[in-house]
């Protein structure tokens, strides 16, 4: 399984979090997320997805985008993941993934963000 | 039912830092040899508490712990709301030696964390003579930022919890949740401002690159651990740094991160208790 689709599981990974979604009670944006070459947007209404789509959409706007490569998507979804890949500012650091847009509603529900772009750790290795 | 009671106890400390008043939060526990144990940027002594209640340390050792001004239970200094708080290498040094000499000890070893390690470095540049033993966790050099401090002290994002929730990744993956979480809990409690201007001294001031080199471990042993997971200083940064210095211990730590005496004692102690055997 690509690492692209292990994120397209992210609505049942999420949906299965309930703490997650209370945590992100405050959260309503729309985002981007790229895994590899694939992008995935995001339309998140207090903590929940509400629309969940995969692969490229013209001229859609997003707040901010998060974007990694399959390699380091493939180690931070590692049930332990590695020293220096285990955190999403600790793939940034060694520029293996990137942060853009508005940094803002990112930086409010940081924690939340973190989290949720963690959930496929919570996938088996191999399905 | 008897009270059930940890065995640390909290005191104020009446002080002057650079001629300025202080009250300073301090707890300590044990007797023995003078240990004083420096927190976090952003945190407070409370990071110590497995330390200061561990009976193998507090047979041998007089374990201190106080909260930097403005942090934790110390508070800022008058006037505190005039001016923006910002952390030198030279008002932390005059921090730490103010503490030490108030509290009459007799050649203290010194151990601190993060900004705490960084600032050890420089007691051992600058001051070696007056300690026993130094000891420098989570400390480099240098360190490559990787996050904007402006977004550490905004009115639109809530100041406690961006600092907890960049620090959280800074914790290793083994550590126990519970530890975790009360790490981060104390990130969550600082003032505003507070983690931002120690920063200062991490980022800006406190550049210590050839300034190691001066070090001589024969006048003040220096010990160098950094866990595995910390990518804010890397163990190829602490490495980078002993490498400069000769005498100097270092270990690297498995399972840990940036915060190895709260996110997870259990294994903190298997590698601070050695060092504290050799030092006493």
């Amino acid at each position: 399984m690509s690492p692209a689709d292990r994120f397209a599981r992210l609505p049942d990974l999420l949906a299965a979090d309930s703490d997650l979604q209370r945590r992100g009670r405050w959260v309503t944006v729309d985002c981007r997320v790229d895994v590899g070459d694939q992008p995935f947007f995001l339309a998140l209404e207090n903590g929940a997805l509400a629309a969940f789509e995969r692969g490229t959409r013209l001229m859609r706007s997003s707040a901010f985008t998060v974007g990694a490569t399959d390699e380091a998507w493939t180690q931070h979804w590692q049930p332990v993941p590695a020293p220096g890949w285990h955190d999403l500012f600790a793939l940034t650091k060694r520029g293996v993934a990137s942060m853009e847009g508005d940094f803002r509603p990112l930086l409010q529900n940081l924690q939340f963000f973190k989290d949720l772009l963690a959930l496929p750790r919570r996938l088996p290795e191999r399905i | 039912m008897a009270p059930v009671l940890d065995p640390m106890i909290g005191r104020y400390l009446r002080l002057q830092i650079d001629g300025v008043d202080h009250r300073v939060y301090f707890e300590e526990a044990g007797r023995g040899i003078p240990l004083v144990c420096l927190h976090t940027a952003g945190a407070d002594g409370r990071q110590y508490r497995h330390l200061l209640a561990d009976p193998a340390v507090t047979s041998r050792f007089r374990v201190l712990a106080f909260d930097m001004p403005w942090h934790g239970k110390s508070t800022p200094p008058d006037g505190w709301e005039k001016s923006e708080y910002r952390l030198t290498t030279a008002s932390y040094t005059a921090a730490i030696r103010a503490f030490c000499k108030a509290m009459e000890l007799d050649k203290p070893v010194v151990m601190g964390c993060s900004i705490g390690g960084r600032i050890v470095l420089n007691l051992a540049i600058a001051h070696a003579a007056e300690f026993r033993a130094l000891i420098a966790l989570e400390a480099a050099d240098f360190q490559q930022p990787w996050y904007d401090t402006a977004w550490l002290h905004r009115p639109d994002v809530h100041g406690g919890e961006a600092c907890a929730a960049l620090v959280s990744g800074l914790i290793a993956p083994q550590s126990p949740p519970v530890s975790r979480h009360e790490t981060l809990w104390m990130y969550m409690q600082g003032g505003p401002g507070v983690f931002k201007g120690d920063l200062y001294f991490y980022r800006v001031d406190g550049d210590l690159r050839e300034k190691v080199k001066s070090i001589d471990t024969k006048v003040c042993p220096l010990y160098l651990l950094t866990g595995e997971y910390d990518f804010s200083c890397t163990s190829e940064d602490t490495l980078r740094t002993a490498a400069q210095i000769p005498g100097v211990e270092v270990q690297i730590m498995k399972h840990v991160g940036h915060f190895p005496m709260s996110e997870h004692p259990a294994k903190f102690r298997e590698y601070i208790l050695p060092i504290l055997e050799k030092i006493s």
